[in-house]
């Protein structure tokens, strides 16, 4: 294995997914602002939600083309540049995107089109229909890539089968009712929401601060404020759920989130500022709130959150299990009905994974000492400042969503569009939510490090059999096509937001000039 | 679970499907690649270049999912001919993904800005997103064919031999031209029935002609090759199709004129190259005779049986290697396990049907021939 190889294919990974993690979440959320717009346009037959509607549909329009384009590499990288990976898990992993495409991705796909060509081409309700498939099709595209995610951090329902030296499904429903996926999604698709309502209430400040097209800017602010409230909330409560999903699924994730080296008694404390070091292996300067941790991760009093170095202790207890299953393997590769090695690899089958991770430091897990399995027990601990750091980054940035969203309801529900202090706020923290949704996609992948899946198949085995001058050669082909692209995008962007929106089509319907101060109660028109 | 369908039909019917995924792809996309491909050749001046990609613009994106699809699909069915072709012709795939990306950004943002080059940009960039892939799938094909480079160890992993340049043979180019013309005429074919009366649709029967001729020649040069080169690979060990899917379980050897030794044993499969050559004289009838319909219809034929002849002629092979003939992917070795091939069948009877239906209505919705006037006036046009 060359590192080389193995580094480079991760930041290929992580540049091409972060980099269409851009543009999904906005395009997940807006999907149902859109909805929610174009049902108050059918309910109401104003026309200026009409131009509401259409407005914001052309700005999904430029963010969603790009999250098709960079979802075309998503799809093929996992062959091109995960080949072992696709063999050893394509039994389990393959299903949910192929699912993805013939359940989800054909739906957005094909209604998106609709969307936008069909506003003449059909009545009002059956555009509604159209425009809401497509949100539905989006969110159900995430819905299956989560259902993948998530078998990758909690392999469930799947076992090695030494004949074709894969991973082979062994219960789907345990693929798909994965609790790690389920708390993932609607963690995932909540963060959308909070993003598009972020967009969209920032860009309806800049209009109310630059005082032009006050009546879709206000209509705009009410909605997304609304819409933002419930999801930050939801965003911040589900992703306790996700937490909770970790503390039975992935409990060194867990631990390294909170640089917990030691188990500690129950209920443990949850570190609000520290220094975590890998080096040293404790976290200076830590400050601990009691109890907390223990009653976020087990919702209990008595429950115990295990530390790092036990659960390093237990990966060596693994590593020595996942030898016999090895060397079964070895025996049954060439003589298949061996009746001991069968019974050896059936007793030990599920920790063969962890004699994997002993390649990295010796040719033959067999020949391993112990120093070696030292080693390996010790490389399954993630990067642990980054965890503990970046957790409470997202963290953070959500519990500040929630009261962003407190603030703009209230002001919204008092028809109050005129703090300027507080439009300036929200004109300035639209990237915000797009730092949270990467930090948290962050989080997941290199808290499941140094597995790709956990506890199955590290990563350092997965990639292709490719060579450091190929892959420098696509990673400087994506970045620069990625990079031109997100600025083309960023302008055009902002080209349609400074154009506004289309003049309204019938006279008379728009509200008259905004009064001084700029508000005036949407009723009055 | 007891599976109601044994190991060795499932296989079967996913080669079947993975067939019918990639003529779905082929069919659908297969007539926006081609049209944009023949973008800057048949459109002159900004209002003819936008009829073009209005033509395409409502329906491209529901016709991409069957690229997608297959692509998930392989991963689900035939995770090993997943990880070998995507990985083995790794720059070209980067190649045509590139290509693939420029494409709905280019419909989506050619438009958006009125500078003329900038919309000359795009329309370069919308030409390389149609013309490259339709080249670069054809010599992949070519080269699944001649057999890729690759060998697996007792872990089942993969190593290879040679880089993208050993992808462009003498036949592999071929069967890249056929794939080109069999686009373009199918993209000539798209336009015949979508542009209104006019110059752009007077040089799309031109381009039109132009290629179902070109089709005709690079199909029959390519079997030629398979006839007289020594192409073919052929199994030498007892088939196995109810064994596990191991590679290593199979022994074949390289086998001159092994690609033509179905169309013996199955004389019906000749149905197939017999559709892929009268599928372009059907459309040459049609441009002759100025019968639209009659020229989408044979550039279809011609797609279907150009790939389904590919397939009839490997069947069981689906990725031969070319350094150790035993590393080879047939059908009896290369799938998923029997529960996911049946599980993933289920699903797919159930969507793939609400697929057709909805992507048959928006085709309905959309129907009808794009007009100079709804050019100049439709605000949702690109």
């Amino acid at each position: 294995m060359d590192m080389a190889v193995i580094e480079l294919s991760r930041l290929q990974f992580a540049l091409t997914a972060l980099y269409h993690f851009l543009f999904v979440p906005l395009t997940l959320g807006l999907s149902f602002l859109l909805v929610i717009m174009e049902s108050l346009y059918v309910m109401t037959n104003r026309p200026v939600w009409r131009q509401v509607t259409r407005f914001w549909a052309k700005l999904f329009g430029i963010n969603f083309v790009l999250g098709v384009a960079t979802g075309i590499t998503m799809e093929f990288q996992f062959g091109t540049n995960w080949a072992y990976y696709s063999h050893y898990v394509g039994d389990i992993f393959g299903a949910p995107l192929a699912i993805e495409g013939l359940m989800a991705f054909f739906l957005e796909a094909t209604f998106v089109g609709l969307m936008f060509f069909g506003w003449d081409k059909m009545s009002k309700q059956a555009h509604l229909f159209v425009t809401f498939m497509v949100a539905l099709g989006s969110n159900l595209s995430a819905l299956w890539i989560l259902i993948a995610n998530g078998w990758m951090q909690h392999p469930a329902g799947a076992v090695f089968n030494p004949e074709t030296m894969r991973m082979e499904v062994a219960d789907f429903g345990a693929v798909l009712f994965n609790p790690v996926a389920q708390a993932k999604f609607v963690h995932t698709v909540s963060a959308g929401y909070v993003t598009a309502s972020v967009f969209v209430l920032g860009v309806s400040a800049w209009f109310l601060l630059k005082g032009k097209w006050m009546p879709l800017a206000r209509r705009s602010f009410t909605v997304a404020a609304a819409f933002g409230l419930a999801s930050s909330l939801s965003v911040v409560v589900l992703g306790d759920e996700s937490g909770y999903a970790l503390t039975d699924n992935q409990k060194m994730k867990l631990a390294a989130i909170e640089a917990m080296w030691h188990t500690e008694p129950a209920p443990a404390g949850f570190a609000a500022f520290g220094i975590p070091s890998n080096v040293d292996r404790e976290t200076h300067y830590e400050v601990k709130v009691p109890y907390v941790l223990g009653l976020i991760a087990t919702r209990s009093l008595t429950g115990e959150v295990t530390g790092i170095t036990e659960l390093v202790d237990q990966a060596k207890v693994k590593i020595g299990s996942g030898i016999i299953a090895y060397d079964a393997v070895e025996t049954l590769k060439t003589d298949a009905g061996n009746p001991a090695a069968r019974a050896a690899f059936e007793e030990n089958k599920a920790n063969l994974g962890y004699a994997l991770l002993l390649k990295r430091f010796v040719a033959d897990p067999r020949k391993a000492d112990a120093a070696a399995v030292d080693k390996a027990a010790w490389s399954t601990v993630p990067n642990v400042p980054a965890m503990f750091w970046v957790f409470r980054a997202m963290a953070g940035l959500g519990f500040f969503f929630v009261a962003f969203f407190a603030a703009a309801f209230y002001f919204a529900t008092r028809r109050q569009f005129g703090r300027r202090w507080f439009l300036r706020i929200a004109l300035l923290i639209i990237p915000l939510p797009w730092i949270a949704a990467e930090l948290g996609w962050i989080l997941a992948e290199i808290g499941r490090q140094p597995w790709a899946i956990e506890g199955v198949l590290p990563t350092f085995l997965a990639a292709s059999d490719l060579s450091v001058a190929q892959l420098w050669t696509t990673i400087a082909g994506f970045t620069l096509l990625y990079g031109t692209l997100a600025i083309v995008e960023v302008r055009l962007m902002l080209e349609s937001i400074r154009k506004g929106p289309e003049p309204i089509a019938e006279p008379g319907d728009a509200d008259g000039p905004a009064p001084a101060g700029g508000y005036a109660p949407i009723a009055a028109e | 679970m007891d599976i109601p369908l044994d190991y060795e039909t499932l296989r079967v019917i996913w080669w079947a499907l993975m067939g019918v995924l990639l003529i779905g792809f082929a069919l659908t996309d297969g007539f926006d690649l081609g049209a944009m491909a023949l973008l800057p050749w048949v459109a002159r001046g900004d209002e003819e270049r936008r009829m073009v990609i209005n033509s395409v613009a409502p329906t491209w994106e529901g016709n991409q999912v069957w690229l997608i699809l297959g692509g998930g699909a392989i991963f689900a069915a035939w995770p090993f001919v997943y990880a070998v072709s995507f990985s083995g012709f790794y720059l070209a795939m980067f190649l045509v993904l590139s290509a693939l990306i420029l494409r709905p950004v280019g419909f989506k943002y050619r438009s958006k800005r009125g500078g003329a080059a900038w919309r000359a940009g795009w329309d370069w960039a919308l030409f390389v997103g149609g013309f490259v892939p339709a080249l670069v799938f054809g010599v992949a094909v070519g080269n699944v064919l001649t057999g890729a480079p690759f060998r697996f160890d007792t872990d089942l992993r993969l190593s290879y031999e040679g880089g993208l340049l050993g992808l462009f043979t003498p036949f592999t180019l071929v069967a890249g031209l056929t794939s080109v013309a069999m686009l373009v005429l199918h993209g000539a074919g798209w336009l015949s029935l979508k542009v209104e009366d006019g110059p752009v649709l007077a040089r799309a029967q031109r381009f039109g002609k132009v290629a179902a001729v070109a089709a005709i020649l690079f199909y029959a040069a390519g079997f030629a090759m398979l006839a007289f080169t020594d192409m073919g690979y052929r199994i030498t060990s007892v088939p196995d199709p109810l064994g596990p899917s191991n590679p290593l379980r199979t022994t074949a050897v390289h086998a001159a004129g092994g690609w033509l030794a179905n169309y013996a044993t199955y004389p019906w499969m000749w149905a197939a190259p017999v559709l892929g050559f009268a599928g372009p004289l059907i459309a040459w009838l049609g441009i002759s005779r100025r019968n639209h319909p009659l020229v989408f219809a044979g550039s279809s034929a011609a797609t279907v049986g150009i790939i389904a002849s590919v397939g009839a002629s490997m069947f069981p092979f689906i990725l031969p290697s070319s350094i150790d003939a035993n590393s080879s992917l047939t059908v009896w070795n290369a799938s998923s396990s029997h529960l996911t091939l049946f599980i993933m069948l289920l699903v797919t009877l159930v969507f793939l049907p609400i697929v057709l239906i909805y992507t048959s209505w928006a085709f309905k919705v959309m129907f009808g021939r794009v007009t100079t006037a709804e050019v100049r006036s439709n605000p949702d046009f690109y």
